[in-house]
């Protein structure tokens, strides 16, 4: 088996007297997806934003196996070059498209961004690039000089996708990303990330609170409440055979009629 | 730039040599030693009240009043000519408090004061030339978070800069921007040329003179120390390109001048003439003719010009 692509060690986050994470440690394997599901409140964003470079955790240590470095405390590493490593290796959907796309730049160039800030500088290819990734995220490439101000929400949030996965990053993490919508654009942005998870064989950690989700998309499940994760493992047999009671009360919730 | 000799000080004795206190020219000094030694890097510094408005190009005039010397030859100019209110009224201001030469001739400045424009004539090792500046800020169109962009310059990520860029060849075909065009100085900082057309940008890389940076309101200072590496922002398929025109100047025939249009009567009449006042005067006076030379229309304004 491959060397780990993220260790998490005795991970904890206090804000003042609340403690939003406490005591997390998991190994995750490159082309691994991982959901994290659990309430509002339960400490799963929060943890998401530790993974992923954007929240200083109280203490414990995330390893990213960086490519040179090999594995790599992220919090150890200096400003710029976490910087770096975020615009380069991982990426970061938000459940609300808005905060992550610039509303007053066309699709084309919001798509660009990463491109550009990582040192693309051949307009041409640029817009090439941009257009095929419209067109993986299912939306038409003839509105490419649209702004997102245009677009649905369903639409905004295939966007992000597209801006966040143009730059081939190694590790996406993704807070609800299918929160928010209408439930038949849902459906049909969930079957979009599953593609493009299968077809590009995507190391993700995906945070919700929708067990559907989860079960599409997830190949390992870690269930937490009040900020410790109380059960984990494959994500088929947390949802079939849950052992703990509140997996248990999460499961029964959604199968009642 | 050595300082004023304690006694027998030139200037109205109501003030000091060049209106500003002793301390504060050494402040500001000692800033712009700082920005010369980190090229295209904005140095906060403590912007004096002035007996000018802001945008009237306070810190230009701190910058010149920090250098200058009794020795100095000062030109200034706004929109290319020496002629305007605005520069005319900071070159008596200047000569009041220091009465040191001014001069329209480029040739015979030593320092230089300008807004809007960089003199068409190469300028030399021994001339300083004075910007001034309102926005020196080149990212804040972008991020108006000022703790941000400072970020953005000490990691130096700077690509997001294209995504204006890119916006501007998707909207128009072409990059749009004509002023104030983004540059890279030595290879480091990103950094606005304040208000200069995009025309004078390639006169701004290996200057043979220094050029300070001086934005009043904003409290910042920069500069390009001479002979420095600076290069306009552009896409390897879009690559930077300086205003052209088809008209010539009317008054004097050149072809490679930054032109200003001109109008000459109420039935539309119009010409088009050099921005650089001093630089046209020069060809005509060494014989050069442009199409409308002579022309009763323009004799008035090549009276108003010379
Ligand atoms: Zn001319």
């Amino acid at each position: 088996m491959s060397a780990p692509l993220l260790q998490v060690e005795a991970l904890n986050q206090r804000f003042g007297r609340i403690e939003a994470c406490r005591d997390i440690d998991f190994v995750m394997h490159p082309g691994e997806v991982i959901g994290i599901v659990g309430e509002s409140g339960s400490g799963k964003t929060t943890l998401l934003k530790c993974l992923a470079g954007r929240q200083v955790p109280t203490s414990g240590r995330v390893l990213y196996d960086m490519r040179v470095k090999g594995p790599t405390d992220l919090y150890a590493l200096s400003e710029p070059e976490r910087r770096l490593l975020m615009r380069t290796d991982l990426g970061y959907v938000t459940q609300n498209p808005r905060d992550a796309l610039r509303m007053g730049i066309s699709a084309g160039g919001n798509v660009g961004e990463r491109l550009m800030v990582n040192g693309a500088r051949h307009y041409g290819a640029i817009r090439d690039t941009a257009s095929d990734w419209l067109e993986r995220v299912e939306l038409d490439p003839g509105r490419i000089d649209d702004r997102p101000a245009t677009y649905s929400g369903g639409m905004q949030q295939r966007l992000q996708i597209a801006k966040t996965l143009v730059v081939n990053p190694r590790l996406v993490f993704m807070d609800e990303p299918t929160g928010g919508l209408d439930v038949s654009v849902q459906a049909r942005l969930l079957d979009l990330l599953r593609g493009l998870v299968r077809e590009l064989g995507l190391s993700a950690v995906i945070v919700t609170h929708d067990l559907a989700v989860a079960r599409l998309l997830a190949d390992r499940l870690m269930v937490m409440r009040r900020g410790e994760v109380v059960e984990q493992g494959l994500t088929d047999q947390v949802l079939d055979d849950p052992h703990h009671p509140y997996t248990q009360l999460l499961v029964s919730s959604v199968l009642q009629p | 730039m050595s300082a004023a000799p304690a006694r027998e000080r030139p200037g109205d004795p109501a003030y000091n040599f060049a209106y500003l206190d002793e301390q504060t020219k050494r402040m500001i000094r000692r800033g712009l030693l700082k920005a010369v030694a980190i090229p295209g890097y904005q140095v906060p510094f403590a912007s004096r009240e002035m007996p000018l408005p802001y945008g009237w190009g306070t810190g230009g005039i701190q910058v010149t009043a920090s250098i200058i010397g009794p020795e100095d030859r000062l030109k200034v100019i706004d929109q290319g000519a020496d002629d305007t209110t605005n520069a005319v009224s900071i070159r008596r201001f200047f000569h009041r408090v220091t009465e040191v030469e001014t001069t329209e001739e480029t040739a015979d400045a030593t320092v230089i004061q300008t807004r809007h424009r960089i003199p068409e004539r190469d300028l030399t090792e021994n001339q300083i030339l004075v910007y001034q500046v309102p926005i020196p800020e080149p990212l804040r169109q972008l991020e108006p978070r000022e703790a941000e962009c400072r970020k953005i310059h000490a990691w130096q990520e700077y690509g997001v800069m294209h995504v204006g860029l890119y916006e501007d060849i998707a909207r128009w075909g072409h990059i749009a921007r004509t002023y104030d065009y983004p540059v890279m100085v030595g290879g480091r900082y990103l950094m606005a040329p304040s208000p200069i057309p995009k025309f004078d940008n390639p006169k701004m890389t290996k200057m043979a003179a220094l050029q300070l940076f001086g934005a009043g309101r904003e409290k910042r200072l920069y500069a390009i120390p001479p002979h420095t590496d600076v290069k306009s922002l552009d896409f390897e398929d879009h690559p930077f390109e300086v205003q052209k025109w088809d008209e010539t100047c009317g008054l004097c025939g050149a072809e490679d001048s930054f032109l200003d249009e001109v109008i000459l009567d109420d039935a539309g009449g119009h010409m088009y003439v050099c921005s650089d006042s001093d630089f046209c005067r020069h060809r005509r006076d060494a014989g050069h003719r442009g199409a409308m030379a002579g022309h009763e229309a323009v004799r008035v304004l090549t009276e108003q010009v010379s």
